[in-house]
């Protein structure tokens, strides 16, 4: 497959770099937040510069951090607070997901199947496993997922994201059985639990410790279990389309829902997952066809892409 | 978990289920299971709780030939054979359990399945079925006129196939889908009586309330029968024919027009064996005679109203006489044979044109018998402005009809029922609800487009014959000239007819 050979170019990269954005104001005049991000990835504290945003789902990761001021935590929760209620609505702020969760409900089938040794035909191929959606909102993920046989558990920050999930699990037989938390991945990491596969889609865009959250990701993963990570990548590119074009320009997502600074790239992911022993396998992007208006699966990991990786054994 | 005492009680139940009723508001006690998930409750009052009432994934409204074919589709992908199916049909001849004889005299309700359909048959393994009764493959065809300028022959030769289609009986395939859904192990019941209202549960999630009670059929849709009993479905497939309720309840508006034509549809008896399938434009409309087997085909006569009237209640013999001067030299005379082997000057252009081009004008075979009653039925076009609804999708004659001149009315059906039962599949691989609009919206996509395009062409076959009118009299025998020589056109009206090709374009 085309996307081992990405995989292989990513793996000859011999050192970490250090990405750091001076005054985005001058180079992004259209960006509404006044502050420098700064996203370190070498594992060592560092003392947070002025007004950087502050780990929201980490917050009790190394007691060892500084107690840092929680400004901009609140802020990137209280973007999703207050839109929470439109998760279930197809039409609304969330189109987009809805629109994509097909195409990534099928590369996640496609992978854990082969993962998990089952049967790619059957309607419920993940009986018996348990799985963890991090940062699952409304539950678009965490749905399907159970309606395929998995046992899910969901955990969000945004304690309205929780209710509603809870909500529109129980129209559903088939849901009702989903559990539902307003915790974060390291809340779950003290109490030691352990899942099969741990999900974390379009979330580590919004954590200001990507290292971290891996890390807090692979605690929870049993030995060989499976990850899979998806976001969107830092390129020019993805700025102008995933920014410019869907924030600004077609209103598919409200003004300030990612910030450019906050992606990853796909190089960058593979080394943090890396430190937190878990080896990506495969690599798919996602493609937008303006025409047909569907999502589908390819090689081009520019813009939208999602990793799957195991833990390694220990 | 209760799933163990479940499955071993359940297989109880359902030898239970045919003795007892259950009613929505019911309060004796009474034992319950529907799907094979759902714990069995033993409720000794109750209110209008929604445990009693049976939850299904697909409730099939109309068990003819294409909602069969819906969940013959559906039980035959291992996607979909888990997903419980109700049919809601009052047709007593569902649950008849007395066999097609072969002895029956042919029923005069028959229809031509294109090669797409046969194929599409196949793969649910319910063709077998309808090989065990009278059908009748036909590799000919040939189109002609009143005005005998021109006429077209088609080959099944034409597009190196074996056959252009086959004409089986509407009861035989019918009861070939039910004996093939029954030999599966597919969890359905049919339900004999007719839909008579149908709610669809609202998701308050949107509206703030907190007034959403966490019932578990929040999102389902509400099905009342006309005998008391009701269930509930995530998906509602409206599979009930041109005057479709289920199209009301969901109040889809259609578009469409009645045509100025009745059809007369019998079945006759000749001497000689018949392969071809015969059509011949007529003043008021086409005559088809189509092969059976067994020296018997079926005659579709599309004419007026009154001279339908006329034409039915006729005596016998004068109907044959009027059905052989149709098919023969009545109304206007034969058109010429090509000469063979006449290249002349223009040998060149002919070079690759289709062994069928070069065929002579044959006269259909001489009818001798009329073997079955005459049936009389008032024509129109229509198409629903949406197949689908929340929770509700139209397949079949429920979303659109056409004129009976191609044969094409069935297999446009087939073909939705087809398409549906592959995006419910897709629905279930991703833990979809399938249920739900996005996904529905997919099959519309899909169909629409393929449906539209066929019903274009046909109303315009209607219309371009129903004028009798000198230059488009020659224009129409220029056109038939053109389609027998120009072989590219011939073979993609071929496949196209066929449903090899879903949408008439130059691939």
């Amino acid at each position: 497959m085309a996307s081992k050979l990405l995989l292989s170019q990513l793996r000859n990269i011999t050192r970490p770099t250090h990405h750091r954005l001076i005054n985005p104001n001058f180079i992004f005049p259209l960006k509404n937040q006044t502050l420098i991000h700064s996203r370190p990835y070498s594992d060592a504290p560092q003392p947070p510069p002025v007004g950087s945003k502050p780990p929201p789902t980490n917050a009790d990761s190394a007691p060892t951090h500084k107690k840092i001021s929680s400004s901009l935590n609140q802020a990137e929760l209280a973007k999703f607070s207050a839109i929470a209620e439109t998760w279930w609505d197809a039409e609304g702020p969330f189109k987009p997901l809805h629109v994509m969760n097909p195409t990534r409900l099928a590369f996640i089938r496609s992978t854990l199947c082969r993962h998990f040794g089952k049967d790619p035909y059957s309607a419920k191929p993940f009986e018996g496993l348990k799985f963890v959606d991090v940062g699952c909102g409304g539950g678009i993920l965490s749905e399907p997922l159970a309606r395929m046989g998995a046992t899910v558990t969901g955990i969000d920050a945004v304690e309205k994201n929780i209710n509603i999930a809870q909500l529109h699990a129980d129209l559903d037989p088939g849901t009702s059985s989903i559990e539902y938390l307003c915790t974060t991945a390291e809340k779950l990491v003290e109490e030691q639990r352990k899942f099969d596969a741990v999900l974390a889609l379009e979330v580590i865009e919004h954590v200001a410790e990507p290292a971290e959250f891996c890390k807090s990701l692979s605690a929870l993963t049993v030995s060989g279990g499976a990850n899979v990570i998806s976001t969107i990548n830092r390129s020019m590119r993805a700025y102008a389309t995933a920014i410019v074009v869907a924030e600004y320009l077609l209103h598919w997502l409200p003004k300030g829902t990612h910030e450019w600074s906050s992606f990853l790239t796909p190089e960058e992911l593979v080394l943090i997952l890396q430190r937190a022993s878990i080896s990506v396998q495969e690599m798919a992007g996602f493609v937008y066809n303006p025409l047909t208006g569907k999502w589908s699966l390819s090689d081009d990991i520019s813009v939208n892409f999602i990793a799957y990786g195991t833990k390694n054994t220990e | 978990m209760n799933r163990a005492i479940v499955r071993r009680i359940t297989p109880n139940i359902r030898t239970w289920r045919s003795t007892l009723k259950t009613f929505c508001s019911d309060t004796s006690e009474k034992l319950h299971g529907s799907d094979g998930d759902k714990a069995v409750t033993v409720k000794s009052s109750s209110l209008d709780s929604t445990d009693n009432v049976p939850q299904y994934d697909v409730a099939i409204v109309g068990g003819g030939m294409v909602g069969m074919a819906l969940a013959c589709s559906l039980a035959s992908m291992p996607l979909t054979k888990h997903l419980n199916v109700a049919i809601i049909d009052s047709n007593p001849a569902l649950l008849a359990r007395d066999n097609i004889k072969k002895e029956d005299a042919p029923d005069p309700r028959v229809s031509t399945v294109t090669p797409a359909t046969i194929s599409f048959f196949k793969g649910m393994g319910a063709w077998q079925y309808v090989q065990l009764h009278r059908h009748a493959f036909f590799d000919r065809m040939q189109v002609w006129d009143y005005t005998g300028l021109g006429y077209t022959r088609y080959s099944a030769r034409d597009v190196d196939k074996a056959v252009l289609g086959c004409v089986v009986e509407n009861k035989v395939l019918q009861r070939s889908l039910l004996s093939c859904m029954e030999d599966s192990d597919v969890k359905k019941k049919i339900y004999p009586s007719r839909l008579n209202s149908m709610t669809l549960h609202k998701s308050s999630l949107l509206s703030g309330t907190d007034s959403i009670s966490s019932e578990p059929s929040g999102s389902l849709a509400k099905l009342n029968l006309s005998d008391g009993d009701c269930l509930y479905a995530k998906l509602v497939v409206g599979a009930d024919g041109s005057k479709s309720h289920v199209r009301k309840l969901a109040g889809i508006s259609t578009t469409g027009w009645k045509y100025p034509q009745n059809a007369i549809i019998c079945t006759v008896e000749h001497t000689e064996d018949n392969r071809c399938a015969w059509q011949r434009f007529l003043r008021t409309g086409p005559i088809a005679l189509l092969p059976m087997g067994d020296n018997y085909s079926n005659i579709v006569w599309t004419m007026g109203p009154q001279q339908a009237a006329d034409r039915r209640s006729m005596n016998e013999a004068d109907f044959l006489k009027a059905v052989n001067d149709a098919l023969d030299d009545g109304h206007g005379p034969h058109p010429q044979s090509e000469r063979i082997g006449d290249g002349g000057i223009l040998a060149w252009l002919r070079s690759d044109e289709t062994s069928s081009a070069s065929e002579h004008f044959e006269v259909p075979p001489r009818i001798t018998k009329l073997a079955s009653d005459r049936m009389v039925f008032p024509l129109s076009l229509m198409h629903a402005n949406n197949y689908v609804s929340k929770r509700v999708v139209l397949i079949g004659d429920a979303a659109h009809t056409v004129h009976p001149l191609a044969g094409q009315g069935v297999n446009l059906g087939f073909g939705d029922a087809n398409s549906l039962s592959r995006v419910i599949a897709e629905g279930v691989a991703v833990g979809s609800d399938i249920g739900e609009m996005a996904l529905l919206k997919r099959y519309e996509s899909e169909r629409k487009a393929a449906n539209i395009a066929m019903m274009a062409i046909l109303d315009g076959f209607q219309k371009a014959y129903s004028i009798d009118f000198g230059p488009l009299n020659v224009l129409r025998a220029a056109a038939f000239h053109g389609v027998n020589y120009i072989s590219p056109l011939k073979k993609n009206i071929i496949s196209y007819a066929s449903g090899e090709q879903r949408l008439p374009l130059f691939t």
